[in-house]
């Protein structure tokens, strides 16, 4: 199923992320969350070599990465969790030999089918974003499936019904939704902050999308507080002088 | 880009393969002038050995080898499933080809086969070139140049191939040296071009786009998302240094040039020194080829090292 | 050709358990997923208080911990010598013997003689009181390496904390103001609040060196220097008086600032609370100048003008004396400005910024309330500006002056309590300091007898001392003693050097449980090897003769133990998080919970708890045993949690008491009641009304709440104290009055340190050093979110992401110096040198190196490889701090920690940096390296990563279309 679905329909269902750079402090509970969830769900497992050894390497879906931006003291810090984006031309998908690579045609997630892949590797190199983790000990790849078994999974309750990073994240930094829908809740996020996606002149057209810092302006400082009026008198005098009025009212 | 020891094998031994088979079904289809039948036979048995060879050392990095086959499912789409649809479309018509050859048939089923079998070779190598060059995340290979260096490579080396059955053979003729040495000429000139357009090309793209972060300064990391590595820094990680790089790219181009001046030695030397000097031209051909193949992964840089703390790709 | 099709409804467990996650000590609620009995996976329990369905990174890679190859696995006997780690396994039987017949020796000739001691647990509710049973007063839990600065700053002044005892009001506040916190214990409340206050867009400023997690997404940081926050604070504070930006009414009505001071210089009361002879202190009337108690002059006392006492002795009101202090240019932006690198425009501008958000961003909620004089108020008014502080304030020596600052800051402002402001979380607030008091004083340890009281609590003057005429410390820590009096938490990092030292004297057990004393938890890890090893030269025997420790890991404290009591992980035992210790309660509801074991043991290991109280009931402990003998808890550990009462009516729950279970905070034991906490989640929480949740230290409907629920004796309202009346109690023994006086030596260090209103100094070690350019460096560590302290390392998912830790610095001071990012450097102390591998970021005080904490680990402890980076790249910082302060005039050495609490003094470490050499650089490896340590006997394979039934061989069934 290596060729895309055609999802350029108005009301065409995109699930996808919307992580918010202004609130991810960079914990990595959706890291540890997301490896738990997928080394039982339906990618089980996520291999973990030489677990406690001198030279771990294991596979994980969702990795967060600590970047500064700018200079000195004014830098800025931003935390930024990297998986799966769900692209729209999702060249991961196109360069697959097997058709192990696919993506749904229902909801637009990219998946992986672990019984077809032949682990060539291939996608991973055509992935921007470092989506795709190969497991050696599976001889497979493995990516985010958006938890294609939580969100839709009848055994859980309705509210746990998203991804396992998304009901994990403790700051509320992550968002999941249908951006195919303008008027979604994560969509009407996606506008309001600017949301962006990555790389964009690579022409991928990740579903999902990164909401920027705030400005971070001082223009709104209020001026330096003026001191109590009154002349000659020490700043003691002064101070009680009107605290004597402020508490005679 | 890692390199990978069995796709470098896989690319340069079946290049080599489609090179000479591709040559051999060329001259069967424009002249008249094929090596005799034991020449042929020793020719068409290595260019198949190089060929599958190459096909099942493509296999050794998979996952999954056993269920390599399926990889000939996504042909409308996808250059790797292309590459192993026309490898095996090759060869009943190059089988065909072969056994006509060998059994000194003549005539116009010959000439067709000969060139249908050079046509499918050339593509199933610009298929093999296209794997690299289509893929948008590493510019090194997103490149025009890929595919006729691709295709030079091979026939560079398919036409010293030649050229040294034909030595050996005792059927020398001018045109197998303006070949070997023609073809090596091209390869040369193209890879050089090729350095000089992957030089010449900006690194446009930076940690700030790669995060979206430009606008706010120059985009650092500071703290990498894991201590331990992981598959993507292994595999794509792999960056050779600048100086390293044009020390190989020097003994590209050394060896490729000492390929054509043994190509040269072989006009002008008589009888077994002759042989002697294609195969040095030989071994140097296939060796620059390799180191040439090995670079082409090292000198790539995948676009996700800027997540990873890259300044540039 | 067709999607293959993927099975979206797995259901890949068949059981699910409520508890409570321990991968660190914040307490969230969880859900086990158990397939087959086995541990699948773990979730957040939506509807749990403390962390409302979130998971942090630790909390997921529970299983890995649980099934962690460095599990120990048997009871163990020490074979070699200590430190080797050679052990041999023993029976249960044979190791509760062993434990019983050493302790009932010491309990028959000196109680004293043990040191119990417990880091990172979390029933001190039972430990405290198992100690007190036993005798002994040598006992404590880890908040005096921790955080008692803070925990006492805030129990002496408005009788809560930062500590765990109160949360900012994320739903209400405009400006949040965060003091040197990187983690806390409140792990996801916190990030949830933040959360929150993103959401609303409300502003967040943190003052931190480092710019990294919290800080990191705050609108505002400011890089102060370590260990300079009170100068910060109280240029805040001046600039807010000098515009007269202060909450008047509040601090008339809910504070001591009326209260009057005996200004009587050289006498024997000087600086005290003016009192009647019923002990209420005394106000003037604003008026009529009559002096009365406060509570009868209700808004009409006076905050400033001297008056007479009745005995002719002058007083004060104590806010004079604090506006005289601060309004002083001393405290002005300008002149601290350079000290603690902020500028003064910043700070000028921050205390606009506090100003504005106080008082014309005031905020009132529809909420009608009644204070505790019977005035009803139609709204709740807030003063939306909320702060919060951790270690960052907490481990300098400063601490608690500093945190005072703070405190005073938030109550000149009025926002303590308030929407928008600090509050409390139930049974807090209580009287500014509790009224417990540390039971140990000569006399009060009798062979064989209980403890009159509690071995820890809050000392009020010299009289609450645990020290001999001679001024001699009675306990080993030396906590409540001149060297350190407010000691609340103890001071556990004091324990193993004094009793190597015998000072103040020798001890025959250490009994440590949960605590990695040999290594991270140690100030001084070479040093602190050594006391563990010391050997009386006489004798040839070890000065601390016997060591038992519990740890459920092979931990670096396990080799230098003599008998090893190996317990559960968290998921195999009940546990009780207590409102009688640290509770889990929040700003709107008091709450506490329980861990049920959701599985078995597979190991020959018993929970801590059950081993206690087996051990107490073979001790005969009063409290542990029946008239008959026989143990009063046969049940063990549950059996305890739902019988035992402190207080009639008061159990260690506070939920599903009373006959039928219905009962809230009091009632007698009920049967069923770990059945009804399991049937709700494992947790029990009763919320206030929307009427009891504010201004609390004089909200009637709280207060008689919380004496319904048992959180205080009497529905009195409560002050809060600008002024600390205790600490000048000892200052005045440092003058020479009063009938218990300090030895010679400490008299300068009482006068100078213990002011009752917060002042700021010069950390310790930073003045001991004297010449500040020879160590010009800060060197502090930070908790990284996804480890905790030593004990993720063995977690194979966790050590992926913290594998080793570099020395992160300013990248423009590190190319002063000619550094690059990787480079080798040789860091030193004046107590150590350490080599480490550097790192450079941008969002560093300049002047600032820091690290994380707890990463570096020994070679081969918690069955690692020996070449694990942990031990061969990462470090800790320990290494160079010193136990002891450089000598001083006299010749004595100070334990280099807050000299009011003791609180050890980490952050205030200074270093100088340079290039390592071509040698230790080329060898890449951090320096020290220790030998490496054997594997305890019936350690798992390593190789092999234990997974759940979901491991390698798990493969869903799926079907293809
Ligand atoms: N440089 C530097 N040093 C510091 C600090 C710092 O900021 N910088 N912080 C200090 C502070 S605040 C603290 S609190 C200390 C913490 O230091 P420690 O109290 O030593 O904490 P941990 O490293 O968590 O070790 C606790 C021990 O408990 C064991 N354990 C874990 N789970 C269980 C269990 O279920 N049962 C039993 N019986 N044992 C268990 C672990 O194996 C480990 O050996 O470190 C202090 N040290
Ligand atoms: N994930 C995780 N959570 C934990 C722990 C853990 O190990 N891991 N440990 C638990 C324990 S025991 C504790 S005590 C708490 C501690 O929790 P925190 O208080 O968050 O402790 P630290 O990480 O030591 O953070 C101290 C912060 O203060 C900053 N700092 C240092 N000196 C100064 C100073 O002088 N002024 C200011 N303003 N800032 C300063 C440091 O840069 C750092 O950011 O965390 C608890 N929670
Ligand atoms: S992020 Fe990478 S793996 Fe995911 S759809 Fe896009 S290209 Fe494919
Ligand atoms: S690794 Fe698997 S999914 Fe990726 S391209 Fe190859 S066959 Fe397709
Ligand atoms: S959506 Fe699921 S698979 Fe994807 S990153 Fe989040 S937890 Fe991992
Ligand atoms: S869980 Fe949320 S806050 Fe934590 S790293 Fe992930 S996105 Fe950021
Ligand atoms: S903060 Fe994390 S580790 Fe700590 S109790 Fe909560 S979930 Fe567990
Ligand atoms: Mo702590």
């Amino acid at each position: 199923m290596t060729s895309l679905p055609d999802t350029s329909a108005a009301g065409q269902k995109k699930l996808g992320l919307v992580i918010d750079l202004d609130t991810c402090v960079g914990c990595q509970a959706c890291a540890v969350s997301c490896k738990e969830w997928n080394d039982q769900g339906m990618s089980a497992p996520l291999s973990d070599r030489d677990p406690h050894g001198a030279d771990p390497l294991g596979v994980w879906l969702n990795r967060v990465h600590g970047y500064e931006a700018g200079e000195g003291a004014e830098a800025q810090g931003v935390y930024f969790p990297r998986s799966c984006l769900h692209c729209e031309d999702a060249a991961c998908v196109t360069v697959c030999p097997t058709g192990a690579s696919y993506k749904r045609a229902e909801d637009g997630i990219v998946l992986v089918d672990p019984d077809t892949c032949i682990g060539c590797k291939l996608c991973s190199w055509a992935c921007p974003y470092g989506a795709r983790e190969y497991d050696q000990d599976q001889g497979v790849m493995k990516k985010c499936t958006l938890c294609v078994d939580r969100i839709y999974n009848d055994n859980l309750q309705p509210e746990d019904r998203v991804p396992a990073c998304v009901k994990a994240c403790p700051t509320g930094a992550r968002h999941f939704g249908d951006l195919g829908d303008p008027d979604s809740a994560v969509s009407r996020l996606v506008d309001e902050r600017e949301g962006y996606g990555l790389l964009p002149e690579l022409g991928y057209k990740p579903v999902n999308k990164y909401l920027p810092p705030r400005r971070r302006d001082a223009a709104a400082a209020p001026p330096s507080l003026a001191s109590l009026a009154g002349e000659g008198d020490g700043l003691t005098e002064r101070f009680f002088r009107w605290a004597d009025r402020v508490l005679s009212r | 880009m890692h390199p990978a020891y069995s796709v470098i094998l896989f690319t340069s031994l079946s290049g080599a393969g489609y090179g000479l088979l591709g040559l051999l079904g060329l001259t069967a289809g424009t002249t008249t002038s094929l090596p005799g039948p034991g020449t042929l036979i020793a020719a068409f048995l290595l260019a198949f050995l190089l060929i599958t060879g190459g096909l099942l050392a493509s296999t050794f990095h998979l996952g999954h080898p056993e269920r390599a086959w399926r990889a000939l499912s996504q042909w409308r789409s996808s250059w790797l499933s292309r590459e192993g649809v026309l490898a095996l479309a090759t060869y009943p018509p190059a089988l065909i080809f072969a056994w006509l050859a060998i059994t000194d048939h003549d005539g116009g089923l010959l000439r067709v086969l000969g060139l249908v079998t050079a046509f499918l070779c050339a593509i199933t190598v610009v298929a093999t070139a296209m794997i690299y060059a289509s893929l948008a995340t590493i510019r090194q290979w997103h490149q025009p140049l890929v595919v006729p260096v691709y295709l030079a490579f091979a026939l560079a080396s398919g036409a010293t191939l030649l050229l040294g059955f034909a030595v050996l053979g005792g059927q020398m003729q001018p045109g197998h040296l303006i070949l070997a040495g023609g073809t090596l000429v091209l390869a040369l000139l193209l890879k050089t071009l090729y350095w000089r357009a992957i030089d010449q090309e900006p690194l446009d793209l930076d940690m700030g786009k790669a995060t979206g972060l430009g606008h706010l300064g120059r985009v650092r990391q500071w703290e990498g998302a894991h201590t331990a590595e992981n598959f993507v820094q292994q595999e794509m990680g792999y960056r050779i240094g600048r100086r390293h790089a044009g020390k190989l790219r020097r003994l590209i181009t050394f060896g490729l040039a000492l390929a054509l001046l043994c190509v040269l030695l072989t006009a002008v030397l008589p009888g077994s020194l002759g042989a002697f000097g294609v195969l040095l031209a030989l071994a140097f051909t296939l060796a620059a080829t390799l180191v040439e193949r090995w670079l082409f992964f090292a000198e790539a840089q995948h676009v996700v090292t800027l997540y990873y703390g890259a300044e540039r790709a | 050709m067709a999607e293959p099709r993927v099975e979206t409804s797995l259901k890949s467990w068949d059981e699910v358990k409520s508890t409570t996650c321990y991968m660190c000590a914040c307490r969230c609620g969880i859900q086990v997923h158990l397939k087959d009995g086995q541990v699948r996976h773990i979730e957040g329990n939506r509807d749990h208080p403390v962390n409302k369905g979130v998971l942090c990174g630790k909390g997921s890679a529970g299983i890995q911990q649980h099934l962690s190859p460095a599990r120990l696995t048997q009871p163990l006997r020490r074979v070699g010598p200590r430190g080797a780690g050679q052990f041999e396994p023993i029976s249960w039987d044979e190791a509760l013997a062993t434990a019983s017949g050493w302790l009932a020796e010491i309990r028959a000739s000196d109680p004293r003689k043990l040191a119990f001691f417990t880091g990172r647990d979390q029933s001190q509710a039972l430990t405290g009181w198992w100690a007190q049973q036993f005798g002994t007063p040598n006992f404590a839990a880890h908040g005096g390496f921790c955080s008692v600065n803070m925990a006492a700053a805030g129990l002496y002044t408005f009788g809560g904390s930062f500590w765990e005892f109160g949360e900012p009001d994320w739903e209400h506040t405009r400006l949040f103001l965060l003091f040197g916190v990187a983690e806390d214990h409140s792990s996801n409340p916190i990030k949830i609040g933040l959360g929150k206050l993103k959401a609303r867009g409300a502003k967040v400023v943190s003052i931190n060196p480092v710019r990294s997690g919290y800080s990191a997404i705050a609108d505002e940081w400011v890089g102060i220097r370590p260990g300079t926050d009170g100068l910060l604070v109280g240029a805040l504070i001046h600039e807010l008086l000098r515009a007269g930006k202060v909450d008047l009414d509040y601090l008339q009505r809910h504070s001591d600032a009326a209260w009057l001071l005996i200004q009587d210089p050289g006498g024997a009361e000087d600086g005290l609370i003016a009192r009647n002879e019923a002990g209420e202190p005394l106000v003037r009337h604003r008026s009529t100048g009559a002096l009365l108690p406060a509570k009868e002059a209700g808004d009409e006392a006076a905050l400033h003008g001297a008056c007479t006492l009745a005995d002719g002795r002058k007083a004060i009101p104590s806010f004079q004396l604090l506006v005289e202090r601060f309004l002083d240019e001393a405290y002005s932006p300008e002149r601290v400005a350079e000290a603690c690198s902020v500028p003064a425009e910043t700070i000028r501008r921050l205390a606009a910024e506090i100003a504005r958000a106080a008082f014309e961003e005031a905020i009132e909620l529809d909420i009608p309330w009644t204070d505790s004089q019977g005035r009803r108020h139609e709204k709740t008014r807030g003063r939306p500006v909320a702060l919060h502080a951790m270690r960052g304030i907490s481990a300098h020596s400063n601490g608690f002056q500093t945190c005072r600052l703070l405190h005073l800051l938030q109550l000149l402002i009025g926002s303590i309590d308030v929407p928008g402001g600090f509050l409390y979380k139930p049974p807090y607030p209580k009287p500014p300091p509790p009224g417990i008091k540390p039971a140990g004083k000569p006399g009060q340890v009798e062979p064989g007898k209980p403890l009159p009281g509690p071995p820890l609590g809050f000392v009020t003057g010299p009289e609450d001392l645990l020290v001999d005429v001679d001024g001699q410390p009675q306990r080993i820590d030396k906590a409540f003693s001149w060297e350190a009096p407010l000691a609340a938490h103890g001071l556990m990092q004091r324990v193993i050097a004094n009793a190597a030292q015998r000072d103040p004297y020798g001890i025959d057990l250490l009994f440590l449980y949960m605590a990695n004393m040999s290594w991270n938890s140690a100030v001084n890890v070479p040093d602190t090897i050594a006391h563990l090893t010391a050997t009386d030269p006489d004798s040839g025997d070890y000065v601390i003769p016997r060591i038992i420790y519990s740890d459920a890991y092979a931990s670096e404290m396990v080799a230098y133990t003599d008998l090893i009591l190996p317990d559960t992980t968290y998921l195999e035992r009940w546990d009780c998080i207590s409102l009688l210790d640290r509770p889990i309660s929040d700003a709107e509801g008091a709450a506490d919970a329980i861990r049920q074991p959701v599985v078995a043991p597979d190991r020959d290991v018993r929970p801590f708890q059950d081993v206690l109280l087996d051990l107490g009931a073979r001790l005969g402990l009063p409290g542990m045993t029946r008239e008959d003998g026989t143990p009063r808890f046969p049940g063990g550990y549950s059996d305890y949690i739902v019988n035992h009462e402190r207080a009639p009516g008061v159990g260690p729950l506070a939920g599903f008491r009373g006959e039928d279970g219905e009962a809230k905070g009091k009632g007698t034991p009920h049967p069923r009641q770990l059945e009804r906490y399991i049937e709700q989640g494992c947790f029990w929480r009763s919320e206030l009304a929307p009427e009891e949740r504010y201004y609390r230290f004089a909200n009637q409907a709280y207060l008689d709440w919380a004496v319904s629920h048992g959180f205080l004796p009497k529905a009195e309202p409560i002050t809060l104290r600008l002024y600390c009346e205790p600490l000048q109690r000892f200052r005045l023994a440092g003058q020479g009055h009063g009938p218990l006086l300090p030895p010679e030596r400490e008299r300068a260090r009482l006068t100078r340190y213990f002011d009752p209103l917060p002042f700021w100094y010069q950390p310790l070690e930073e003045e001991a050093i004297g010449d500040a350019a020879a160590y010009p460096l800060h060197a502090v560590t930070q908790r990284p979110m996804a480890m905790y302290h030593s004990w993720g390392s063995q977690n194979a998912w966790l050590r992926q992401i913290h594998g080793w830790n570099r020395l992160y610095m300013a990248r423009a001071r590190a190319e002063d110096q000619e550094l690059a990012d990787g480079d080798w450097v040789a860091l030193e102390s004046p107590h150590g040198r350490i080599v480490v591998q550097i790192a450079v970021m941008e969002g560093v005080n300049p002047d600032t190196v820091w690290t994380w904490n707890a990463i570096g680990k020994r070679s081969g402890a918690w069955n690692l490889a020996p070449d694990a980076p942990e031990a061969r790249k990462g470090f800790l910082l320990n290494h160079l701090i010193g136990e002891l302060l450089p000598e001083r005039e006299g010749g004595y050495r100070y334990a280099a920690s807050d000299p009011i609490t003791g609180q050890a003094a980490w952050y205030d470490l200074r270093v100088r940096l340079s290039r390592a050499s071509p040698e230790e650089a080329a060898a890449a490896q951090s320096q020290p390296q220790f030998a490496t340590l054997p594997q305890p006997p019936g350690s798992a394979d390593r190789s092999r990563l234990r997974q759940g039934p979901a491991g390698a061989n798990h493969k869903p069934d799926r079907g293809t279309a």
